[in-house]
């Protein structure tokens, strides 16, 4: 059991930070909110796959005559590429949160949804 | 002990941040939490990424997080969201369960012999000094191994911005 | 973002926005040797502009980097990369073969190479990182109208 606990306890770590940004992105009202709960969520990801590539002994994957074991580089120009999508997407997010706020003035779900209902009941 | 220092510092900065109401806040607390992750990634000596984090997620998000709050609205309204609450959290409980239950059939952290390690990294840690000239085995991969990615990638982040100009560029009077 | 101009934030932000491109471009350059590379460089470069415009002004800033060169600049990062393959591939190569350029022994060939788009993917991310803060955080009415 201690084992167990010990071989795994850094993956629980970075699953309760996914579900904290889930959490933020499914309950939250506030839009910008739930791009905020997106960044931890996409960043817990990225912690999960570069600890997948995490060699004990290992040094940074440069050449090195000193090195013994190198960590795994695949992981890291991986995560390397999402780091700058995932800044894409966000300004992509923040430019689409503008416009809903000058569309509706306002940038809680809730009214965005009540003032569309209104729209549709007239 | 001091990973699960920082480690323990990510949870509470992400807890706090979703949790306050102040959006400005909330944006420091995100920017902090980044750089913590950074850290954590020089740990696990991934430096290129924790490079890229720093300037990236702590910067750059930081900096549009904030202009686009000044655009809209700083806090966040108290609006009686019991009904949210409920299904939220068990939505994550039960995610949550899953996902340690599917950390249990893997390797365990940092196993040299886990099979992510085994199969196509070995070849990069060997030949790629002397197959691309480079001794960052990071830059060589993404360059020269994988370029196809990185050229998808970089067209991803140019049609990023032109999304953000078609977004909010206004017409030209 | 109506903000005043302080004395202090614009000598600081003087001072230190040459350091600061100055290592953007260490940093592109040396990402074959180092930590670093086209995208941590291009950002650098990206957040020196940005800091200009933090502290002296989103339309001086406009002055210095127009919005025309910013757009102009953004595709052309991706025209290099995406030309160095084609140049391989003319050459005789795979597409992003780099070390059949004629710039010398295969090795050295792909050295330079792999500068080259690393170059191209920094001017690319610098240009879309200034783009995205300018329109970010420009003011409304300057839109609507």
């Amino acid at each position: 059991m201690i084992e167990l606990i010990l071989g795994k306890y850094n993956y629980w770590i970075y699953i309760t930070l996914m579900m904290i940004g889930f959490y933020a992105m499914i309950s939250k009202n506030n839009l910008i909110k739930k791009i905020i709960g997106m960044n931890i969520f996409q960043t817990a990801v990225f912690l999960f796959y570069i600890s997948i590539g995490k060699v004990s002994g290992g040094t940074a994957p440069i050449v090195w005559d000193g090195a013994v074991r190198y960590e795994n580089p695949l992981p890291h120009v991986l995560i390397l590429t999402a780091i700058v999508v995932s800044v894409s997407t966000t300004a992509v997010a923040f430019a689409l949160i503008i416009r809903i706020n000058r569309a509706y003035g306002t940038i809680e779900e809730d009214r965005i949804l009540e003032i569309n209902r209104q729209g549709t009941g007239e | 002990m001091i990973d699960l220092v920082m480690l323990f510092l990510l949870v509470v900065c992400a807890l706090v941040a979703i949790h306050i109401k102040d959006l400005l806040g909330s944006a420091v607390l995100l920017s902090a939490y980044s750089l913590i992750m950074a850290v954590v990634w020089t740990r696990l000596n991934a430096v290129d990424v924790a490079f890229t984090e720093a300037s990236v997620g702590a910067g750059i998000t930081t900096v549009l997080l904030i202009a686009a709050i000044s655009r809209t609205a700083r806090g966040e309204e108290l609006m009686p969201r019991a009904r949210h609450v409920l299904p939220g959290f068990v939505i994550i409980v039960v995610t949550a369960a899953v996902l340690i239950w599917g950390t249990l059939d893997m390797p365990d952290f940092a196993d040299p012999n886990a099979p992510a390690n085994l199969h196509v990294a070995p070849r990069y840690i060997e030949h790629s000094a002397e197959e691309t000239g480079v001794i960052n085995m990071v830059t060589a991969v993404l360059a020269s191994y994988r370029g196809y990615d990185t050229l998808g990638e970089t067209t991803v982040i140019f049609t990023a911005g032109l999304g953000v100009i078609l977004l909010l560029r206004g017409r030209k009077r | 973002m109506n903000m005043r101009v302080s004395i202090i934030r614009r000598v600081v932000s003087r001072i230190m926005i040459p350091f600061m491109q100055l290592f953007g471009l260490y940093v592109i350059m040396h990402g074959d040797s180092g930590p670093g590379g086209g995208f941590q460089g291009g950002v650098i470069l990206g957040a020196s502009i940005i800091l200009y415009a933090l502290s002296y002004g989103l339309d001086s800033a406009r002055q210095r980097i127009a919005e025309k060169t910013s757009d102009i600049l953004s595709s052309t990062g991706v025209f290099i990369y995406a030309a160095v393959g084609l140049v391989c591939m003319l050459i005789g190569g795979k597409y992003l073969q780099y070390n059949v350029l004629p710039i010398g022994e295969p090795h050295f060939a792909s050295h330079i190479g792999i500068l080259i788009i690393e170059i191209g993917v920094g001017i690319t991310v610098a240009a879309v990182m200034i783009t995205i803060f300018f329109e970010t955080a420009r003011k409304d009415e300057r839109v609507e109208k």
